[in-house]
């Protein structure tokens, strides 16, 4: 950042919007993101339009069927909420999962959202939740299925004059079921190697159907539609394990970086979704 | 007494409160903030370097080789590298230009408006192109020095074992990682030139300033700042970034601060020398060792900087601590297009201790003897002989270390849990449990310390308080604090009363550096014995005022019979109004009988080791294969210490680095640059990998160092990396002969071996 760069702290949604509708100003949230582009002098904007006073973007409400939550929301305020930890534990998990205690209080759903990486921790229980967008700007407001929002590696649906407002969350009902894993480079302060997120409804030892997001494995977060179809309405035993685990592997595209290797994250990719399978065999007393 | 106490550190509460100054912290009126302009290359020559004609150049300092007012090198052993690059560029980011200007802002405008062509020359990246000498990049064979150990007859050694188990083990670079990147400020005086900064050895930087600008030892002042730590990686580097600053400082005529980011810091500062270890080793069926051949070849890098000398020490210490009649090492360090590599704590020996300890491991295994057995069958004990025909005479704690570490981790118990829980059945959480032995030597190598001469002194101030005068720097470790109380317990005052000067090379008397495991035993020493004058001298003048020809001196007190007759302080004022001002300075000499040959390489290599031993437990993920140490047992003889708990926090420190080495600290390369240049991509461990950490301080005190303490700074860092892959041999039957032991490098390893076991 040069030292002429202008910042707006606007207090409501309003002011917000009409300033994106005339300025190209860059949104700053937690900042968690945006600060190591300025550090490593990456971002090349000079205005900025920082969105944390808002206070509509705070807040997370029990809808009935689902949780809203406010784009604002840090990983903190996820791990705190009661509602969150009982319908949406998953994404209690991941929020645990991510940098250290600093950035939880300060990083925001938003934020990882919108950021667009692929590797970003709560992005694949969004994707395996079937999450919805609620998408705000001087135009008024959208919903977009969290699943349609990225386009590309790191290009999303977003508008330039728009902002991510909350996210909705079905809640998970009783004969529902989530799973959280994130392989990183260590215990804290990591990127995901892969990360996934599971959702399913399980009944004895058959799965009715199981949506699985996982993230670090392809340009962006993906939800793994064929190893989805392979399982749904099948009874889990060793063979289909065996077989997911596979199918998954493969359904991944996976690169090479600094963190890992392809061979790696295929592997691991398909060793979690059996440790998924193989905890719902063991919670229902199967065995295996 | 203050010795074996857990005093408060002296500069303990500037730290906490935030008081202490940084070199960051320091501005200076006037001064300049300056760059590094480096290369992209890593060999090749400059055709032409070109300056944006529409930027105004005039507010900014540039500096090549040509403004080196007398020979472009750093002082160091060979000279053989540039401050500057004139022409051709051995290693990717190798400095070529110097700029400064007012702010850090329009230094980086002018450093992107600097345009440089090269001719790209193939450059020679790993240990294995340096040695088949396709392109010569140093002398007729890439080999910047060479070491021959021979003990005995290896031939014959070999006759007389049963059985000969080949290895050969591959270790990594690593970053020490210093929280406070390097940093310097150079400002030009009337006579010379000062320099302050971030440093473990102030007198190398005052070297290669004098040198640079042809200064006496007057005109060149070097005064170490608040240092964020050093590990080895401010002992030679820091030189080169003084020199720097110095250059821009001396054309601008103003300050000069040049301060890395960790970025810069990561891709251009040196590194732990990355190697191959082969050990042959003939064994009797009963597990004893009849001969030992073992091959070294360390990655100097481009320079030869200190790479004698770490290579050195990797030969000396490749046996490991074991008895063998027979011994052949031969140790070669080459030339690479990287970034020279350079001291880091352990200096040679955590590379060659991965080697030996994974050795010991393959032996037990195919011997089918229990890996604890087989050590305590080998290891020295007092009165053996080392590879370099060394007798071990006094402070040697090698089987106390192992039993404590053995019996402190309830390590028979742990292995008989895992047997038993291993036959339960397969799981998917394996356990495992490893050990290791190793030993230090502390000090320099051979005759490094009867050449250095280290000097320190103790005066006495005019408020009669004793002021220690020493250039070995406190980076974090503990120097000022155990230095105070090797002075309160010998001269008799209170730990209090004793101070230190500002390590400052116009104040200071030469010590020299902070490295090796020697400041506290070398230099501690040093001052000790300054101690005991400057307490003859007194005693002898308040003897002579109270006629008091029985006096003494005690806990600041001068007494006679029971009698208080008056302070240390008052005493100290009489003698300074009387004979001006109390000032000692002393010298080292070696111990008695501690003799080294150079030509051969036998003898005493050190004044004595420091021993260690290791166990680690682990948890395998074997669907991830993360690794996952849940605890650490170890038990370190380090002589006495002077200061309990900053020893245990050094073992502690070293360890969890030495966890990092072996689990996941690697460097990603491309075309000879560090492309992981990040804390979020360079691995070290958090708190939250930090296992359980049990230490023992075993105490066999050393006769000729301070109250019976040698060295303790590098031993942590040499045994949790072997430990931790016997720990996952242990639990997974992975045998690993390359760290880091990262998940896809054990995911291969397991792979592999079980295929090779289908394939049976
Ligand atoms: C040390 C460290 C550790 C980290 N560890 C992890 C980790 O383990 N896992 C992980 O996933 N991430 C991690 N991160 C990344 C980061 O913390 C998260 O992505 C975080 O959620 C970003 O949120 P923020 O509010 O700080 O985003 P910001 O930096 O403020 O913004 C990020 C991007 O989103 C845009 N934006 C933010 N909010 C909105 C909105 N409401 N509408 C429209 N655009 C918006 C901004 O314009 C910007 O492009 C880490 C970062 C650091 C520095």
């Amino acid at each position: 950042m040069s030292g002429n760069s202008t910042a707006h702290s606007p207090r409501s949604l309003d002011e917000a919007y009409e300033i994106l509708s005339h300025t190209a100003a860059k949104v700053i949230a937690g900042g968690t993101d945006l600060m190591v582009l300025m550090n490593a002098r990456q971002l090349d904007a000079e205005e900025f339009l920082d969105i944390w006073r808002i206070d509509e973007l705070r807040g997370i409400a029990d809808e009935g069927d689902a949780l809203r939550i406010g784009a604002l929301a840090t990983y903190t305020d996820l791990i705190r909420s009661p509602i969150i930890q009982k319908y949406a534990p998953a994404l209690v998990a991941a929020s645990r999962m991510v940098g250290a205690v600093q950035i939880q209080n300060r990083g925001t759903l938003g934020g990882n959202i919108v950021n667009a990486s692929p590797a970003g921790d709560s992005l694949p229980v969004l994707a395996a939740y079937d999450a919805e967008l609620e998408i705000g700007s001087r135009r008024g407001l959208r919903r977009l299925d969290f699943n349609q929002f990225y386009t590309g590696y790191r290009r999303t649906a977003l508008e330039a004059d728009e902002l991510v407002v909350s996210v909705r969350v079905p809640k998970l009902k009783a004969d529902e079921r989530d799973f959280f894993c994130k392989v990183g480079t260590r215990r804290a302060q990591a990127i995901s190697k892969t990360v996934m997120a599971v959702k399913a409804k399980t009944e004895n030892e058959i799965l009715e159907w199981i949506r699985v997001g996982v993230g670090s494995v392809a340009p962006t977060v993906v939800r793994a539609y064929k190893t989805e179809s392979l399982l749904a309405g099948r009874a889990i035993t060793a063979d289909l394990v065996e077989q997911a685990r596979q199918s998954i592997s493969l359904e991944v595209s996976p690169i090479t970086d600094l963190r890992s290797t392809e061979h790696y994250r295929r592997r691991v990719t398909g060793n979690v979704l059996a440790r998924f399978l193989r905890e719902v065999i063991d919670s229902d007393g199967a065995g295996i | 007494m203050a010795v074996g106490q857990n005093v408060l550190r002296k500069e303990g509460v500037e730290k906490l409160t935030g008081a202490a100054r940084y070199i960051d912290d320091i501005a200076l009126e006037g001064m300049l903030y300056g760059k590094t302009i480096r290369s992209p290359l890593a060999r090749g020559l400059i055709k032409s370097i070109s300056f944006d004609t529409d930027f105004d150049w005039s507010p900014i300092t540039v500096c090549d080789w040509r403004d080196i007012p007398g020979e472009n090198f750093v002082a160091l052993i060979e000279n053989d590298q540039p401050l500057l690059v004139a022409r051709d560029v051995r290693h990717a980011e190798e400095p070529i230009l110097l700029i400064a200007a007012e702010s850090r802002t329009l230094v980086e405008e002018a450093a992107s408006r600097i345009r440089i062509e090269y001719e790209e020359l193939t450059p020679v990246l790993s240990i294995e192109e340096s040695l088949d000498c396709r392109e010569i990049i140093y002398g007729d064979d890439n080999v910047f020095k060479r070491f021959l150990i021979a003990r005995g007859e290896v031939d014959e050694g070999i006759n007389q074992g049963d059985l000969i188990i080949e290895g050969c083990y591959r270790v990594p670079h690593q970053e020490q990682l210093y929280i406070e990147p390097q940093g310097m400020i150079a400002i030009p005086t009337d006579t010379g030139m000062t320099v302050l900064g971030s440093m473990q050895c102030p007198y190398y930087v005052h070297k290669a300033l004098k040198q640079l600008f042809n200064l006496s030892d007057e005109q060149a002042v070097v005064i170490q700042t608040m240092t964020g730590g050093g590990f080895g990686g401010k002992e030679e580097y820091p030189s080169m970034i003084a020199c720097h600053a110095a250059l821009l400082a001396h054309k601008a005529q103003r300050p000069v601060k040049i301060i890395y980011d960790r970025a810069e810091d990561i891709a251009a500062t040196t590194k732990r020398h990355p190697g191959v270890i082969r050990h042959r080793t003939a064994v009797t069926r009963d597990g004893r060792l009849t001969a030992s051949e073992i091959d070294i070849v360390l990655d100097g890098g481009a320079y030869v900087t200190l790479t004698p000398v770490v290579l050195s020490r990797a030969a000396i210490h490749a046996l490991g601590p074991y008895r063998c009649e027979n011994v052949r090492i031969t140790a070669r360090a080459v030339a690479t297009n990287t970034p020279p590599n350079g001291a880091f704590r352990g200096f040679g020996a955590p590379q060659v201790a991965f080697a030996y300890e994974m050795q010991m491991e393959k032996i037990a295994l195919r011997l089918g003897i229990d890996p604890l057995e087989l050590r305590r069958i080998n290891m020295l004990k007092e009165g053996d002989i080392t590879a370099t025909g060394q007798q071990l005479r006094w402070s040697v704690g090698s089987e106390d270390v192992l039993n404590a570490a053995v019996e402190r981790s309830h390590f028979r118990e742990k292995q008989e849990a895992i047997q038993i829980e291993r036959a339960s059945g397969d799981s998917r959480k394996r356990r495992g449990v490893g050990l290791s032995f190793f030993f230090h030597g502390a000090g320099f190598t051979g005759s490094g310390e009867a050449k250095m001469k280290a000097r320190a002194g103790i005066e006495i101030t005019d408020q009669g308080r004793a002021r220690v005068l020493s250039s070995s720097t406190e980076i974090g470790q503990g120097t000022q604090t155990i230095f105070c109380q090797i002075v309160a317990d010998e001269l008799g005052i209170g730990f209090d009363d004793v101070e230190i000067e500002e390590t400052d090379t116009s104040r200071v008397p030469d010590s020299g550096p902070t490295v090796a495991s020697r400041t506290c035993m070398v230099v501690g020493r040093v001052i000790q014995l300054a101690a005991r004058e400057i307490k003859e001298k007194i005693k002898r003048f308040a003897a002579e005022l109270f006629g008091a020809p029985e006096i003494d001196l005690m806990e600041g007190r001068f007494v006679e019979g029971g009698k208080v007759l008056a302070s240390f302080a008052e005493v100290a004022r009489e003698y300074a109004a009387q004979n001006g001002k109390l000032k000692v300075e002393s010298q080292y000499a070696s111990p008695m009988g501690v003799e080294w040959d150079d030509d051969s390489y036998s003898g005493d290599a050190y004044p004595a080791f420091s021993w260690g031993a290791e166990v680690a437990e682990v948890e395998v993920d074997m669907d991830t294969f993360e690794v996952s140490v849940l605890k650490i047992t170890t038990a370190q003889d380090i002589g006495r210490a002077i200061h309990p708990l900053l020893a245990a926090g050094q073992i502690e420190g070293g360890t969890l680095q030495a966890v990092g080495y072996g689990l996941t600290e690697e460097l990603v390369w491309d075309q000879g640059r560090i492309v992981n240049r990040m804390l979020t991509n360079y691995i070290i461990p958090t708190s939250m990998d930090a296992p359980d950490m049990e230490t023992v301080i075993v105490e066999k005190e050393y006769p000729h160092g301070p109250f019976g303490a040698k060295g303790v700074g590098e031993l942590p860092m040499d045994g949790a990396a072997p430990a931790i892959a016997a720990a996952v041999l242990n639990a997974t039957g992975a045998f690993v002969s390359e760290i880091p032991v990262t998940p896809e490098r054990l995911m291969m390893i397991h792979e592999g071996t079980r295929r090779e076991s289908n394939e049976d």
